[in-house]
């Protein structure tokens, strides 16, 4: 007796059955996402209640009754606030935005020279972007170009007053530039202090422990506001008589030493994170301290702790906008001076331009938040379960 | 026996004293504290020599005298005429005031956000995810500007201020709420609540005493919120309720009456609130995320129902992994506090800032902003460190 012989058993498998139709498509999603218990469909329907009410508003506030451009306030403004909009009208003031532009990228940098700022931009983002790529080759040479040699030609590109370029000095920059060259120089700055201070701070010699935990611990309990002020006061009562220091400079040094201090807390915890048999097998293999944090302990440790530089670099570039308190203008501080321009101001203005300085600092933030979440992805190598 | 004498002669007798770790080490330490002695010395020198030059007196003689400025909003009695010392305690108190709301406000909104990331309702946690990704890549000042010059300087004059519930109105000056005005008797109302908080201490250790020994449960949150507000509450009723209202009255120019919130304190709280919130939302996700998923299948094998795992099993153990960041989070916050300064909210960078102003005596208030802050966050640490210390696993 075969198999063969048995013509009441199906010789092939069965297909599976269709699941059944509570199971399935859009009305099954919305049972199972939307409405899956009483209390479901209340916070549902809140939900619903919140966007129907939020979004066409501030959609008709931010497209449908925006302007978009004239020449000054009154296209901005109610027949009773001395405009040309009809009572009741509200809408946001693009016109406002557009008019500023320009000197919400470069603040007050002469008109002629503009040309360097964003000569320099474009060099940042071609020499920026190939290393943000793992999969781009010449590293090696992109680092030395982006950390060695572009520093100098956007200083002198800034900045100028050598080989026929005309002298711009700080007090005339501005708006998103002063945002970009503050946080990056400090982040630039920031890193190497940030690693000296957590090795000092891990380190043996109690004086050099001691100097780095007073320091590091010291700047991180005071607010940036502070430390801005006692750059800006105390800095030059601290040089000799006669000795002064650029607005911007000292802007520079408040910031850097207090990304620093953050910065150190980073490193140190990827120093943490490196097991003791890396230490101790540099040891064993004689080498000095030096050649052992160099070569063994740091890049193991500050490939650990790339995400954490990058919120460091977040929050950096978002604490720019306080340099506005020491007579500063970077984005927000000159969105914030617009307002006072009585050739702009209208109800809707401070609105439109918070909007419109919040959208910039977001686009920066979200995407450097995500490229720091991916990498974070990709180093999580090894340790993958 | 003798061999290895001679060895351990010959190796010190090789390694000069130049390249012994402990020798460099000293030296290396000594060289290092001298040249930052030298550097504190010349700066030193030369702020002595700067401040001759200025003429500005240094030392905290300045304290006691007069100040010569009025502060908008203040929790004690303070006029121009009270010293610089009254003025900066006015500030430290306004710090405090707006820390503590923003902290209160934002752990509220935090946690709710938080599970409402991980909440089964897609359009909830969608709500919660943009909430999260706008307020967190956003600079918090901006957000302080927001509410100041984009929502509560554009609202409507006194004259037609908004009106909202229980006779409170919202206008560009802030917003006015009826004043309560308490009798002579009233003082019988904290003192209830005194007791009430100290009774309901005593009768939960008490419980959880008898819990460990015996095992037979007490309805301790009940009976707790029972004496803490119930208590106070009969004393009011027994008492006849004697508390009157003043409520604001609209005049030609201004609200006249009632208690009025500045639009300084409301947009910095508001701004605090919500930026900081994004923050402990994202903490809590973690926190919660972070509990093993073996814990509530166990639970749930165990026959608790989803609210109570929740509350016995997920929410303890998620609590150990939220209370470290949530202590920075608590310190940011009473850090960024100081952005008051940007929209004239009368803290104590304010108030520094306008001494400094006015005496030219830039150290000293750097000094005391130091101290002080330090102060707030070593205490804001401890207290988080103790609270950290008591939620910390017990291994038995």
């Amino acid at each position: 007796m075969t198999s063969a012989d048995l013509s009441y058993v199906r010789t092939e498998m069965l297909g599976p059955q269709p699941a059944p139709s509570r199971a399935r498509g859009f009305g099954a999603w919305l049972r199972a996402n939307l409405f899956a218990s009483p209390m479901d469909t209340v916070l549902t329907l809140l939900g619903l209640f919140l966007i129907v009410w939020f979004v066409p508003n501030m959609l008709r506030w931010a497209f449908i009754d925006a302007v978009w451009s004239g020449p000054d306030r009154t296209v901005c403004a109610t027949v009773s606030q001395g405009g040309v909009q009809p009572d009741g009208w509200s809408g946001a003031c693009w016109a406002f935005v557009n008019a500023k532009f320009a000197q919400f990228m470069y603040g007050r940098y002469t008109y002629s020279e503009r040309w360097r700022v964003d000569l320099t931009a474009i060099m940042f983002v071609l020499l920026l972007v190939p290393l943000l790529i793992p999969r781009v080759p010449y590293k090696a040479l992109n680092a030395l170009l982006l950390f060695v040699v572009f520093p100098i030609v956007a200083f002198f590109l800034l900045v100028g007053g050598y080989f026929g370029l005309r002298y711009v000095p700080t007090s005339e920059w501005g708006g998103l530039l002063v945002t970009i060259v503050l946080s990056v120089v400090g982040i630039a700055v920031s890193l190497p202090l940030g690693i000296v201070l957590a090795l000092g701070r891990r380190s043996k010699m109690p004086a050099i422990k001691m100097i780095c935990v007073i320091f590091i611990e010291l700047v991180r309990g005071v607010p940036l506001v502070t430390v801005l002020f006692m750059a800006s006061v105390m800095l030059p009562l601290f040089m000799p008589a006669g000795m002064t220091f650029d607005r911007f400079l000292r802007a520079l040094v408040g910031v850097a030493l207090f990304a620093s201090a953050y910065m150190a807390e980073v490193v140190r915890g990827g120093l943490q994170a490196i097991p003791k048999g890396q230490y101790e097998g540099a040891d064993s293999l004689g080498l000095s301290y030096w050649q052992k944090m160099c070569l063994i302990i740091l890049p193991q440790a500050l490939k650990l702790v790339i995400p954490g530089i990058v919120n460091s670099f977040i929050s950096l570039f978002k604490d720019t906008s306080l340099v506005y308190i020491i007579g500063m203008f970077d984005l927000l501080g000159i969105v914030r001076q617009n307002f006072t321009d009585a050739a702009w101001a209208s109800p809707q203005t401070p609105m439109s331009g918070l909007i419109f300085a919040g959208a910039v600092f977001w686009i920066f933030c979200f995407g450097m938040s995500r490229y720091s979440i991916w990498m974070e992805r990709r180093l999580d190598t090894g340790y993958r379960r | 026996m003798a061999s290895t004498e001679v060895l351990r002669a010959d190796t010190s007798a090789r390694v000069s004293w130049k390249n012994d770790p402990r020798i460099r080490g000293i030296i290396f330490q000594v060289l290092v504290v001298v040249i930052l002695a030298a550097a504190v010395y010349w700066i030193w020198g030369n702020t002595v020599d700067n401040l001759r030059r200025a003429n500005i007196s240094s030392g905290f003689g300045f304290l006691d005298r007069r100040s010569g400025f009025d502060v908008s909003q203040s929790l004690i009695q303070y006029t121009a005429d009270s010293s610089f010392r009254s003025a900066l305690i006015v500030g430290l108190l306004n710090t405090i005031l707006v820390a503590v709301c923003g902290i209160i406000t934002a752990t509220i909104i935090g946690f709710l956000v938080g599970v409402g990331r991980l909440s089964g309702n897609w359009l909830i946690a969608k709500i919660c995810t943009v909430y999260v990704e706008v307020f967190r890549n956003i600079p918090p000042l901006l957000v302080i500007f927001f509410w100041y010059l984009g929502v509560l300087s554009v609202l409507p004059g006194p004259r037609d201020s908004l009106e909202l519930p229980f006779s409170s109105y919202l206008n560009n000056r802030g917003f006015f709420l009826p004043k309560a005005i308490w009798e002579e008797s009233a003082w019988l109302i904290p003192a209830a609540l005194v007791v009430g908080i100290v009774v309901a201490f005593i009768l939960n250790r008490w419980a959880y005493r008898r819990q460990m020994q015996t095992g037979q449960p007490f309805p301790r949150l009940a009976t707790s919120l029972g004496l803490i507000i119930g208590l106070p509450l009969l004393v009011t009723l027994l008492l006849g309720i004697p508390v009157s209202f003043e409520f604001p009255q609209k005049g030609t120019f201004n609200l006249s009456g009632g208690f009025q919130v500045k639009p300084e304190f409301l947009s910095l709280y508001l701004a605090l609130s919500f930026y900081t919130a994004s923050f402990i939302a994202e903490i809590v996700r973690a926190g919660i995320l972070g509990v093993n998923r073996g814990q509530t299948e166990a639970s749930y094998a165990l026959g608790l129902r989803s609210g109570l795992t929740l509350r016995l099993v997920v929410i303890p153990q998620a609590m150990r992994i939220i209370i470290p960041p949530l202590t920075s989070q608590y310190l940011n916050l009473t850090k960024n506090s100081s952005l008051a300064v940007f929209v004239g909210y009368p803290d104590l960078v304010q108030i520094g800032q306008t001494t400094m102003n006015q005496t030219g005596q830039a150290i000293e208030v750097v000094a005391i902003w130091m101290v002080i802050y330090l102060g707030l966050s070593l205490s804001t640490a401890a207290f988080m460190n103790w609270f950290n210390a008591k939620m910390a696993l017990v291994e038995r």
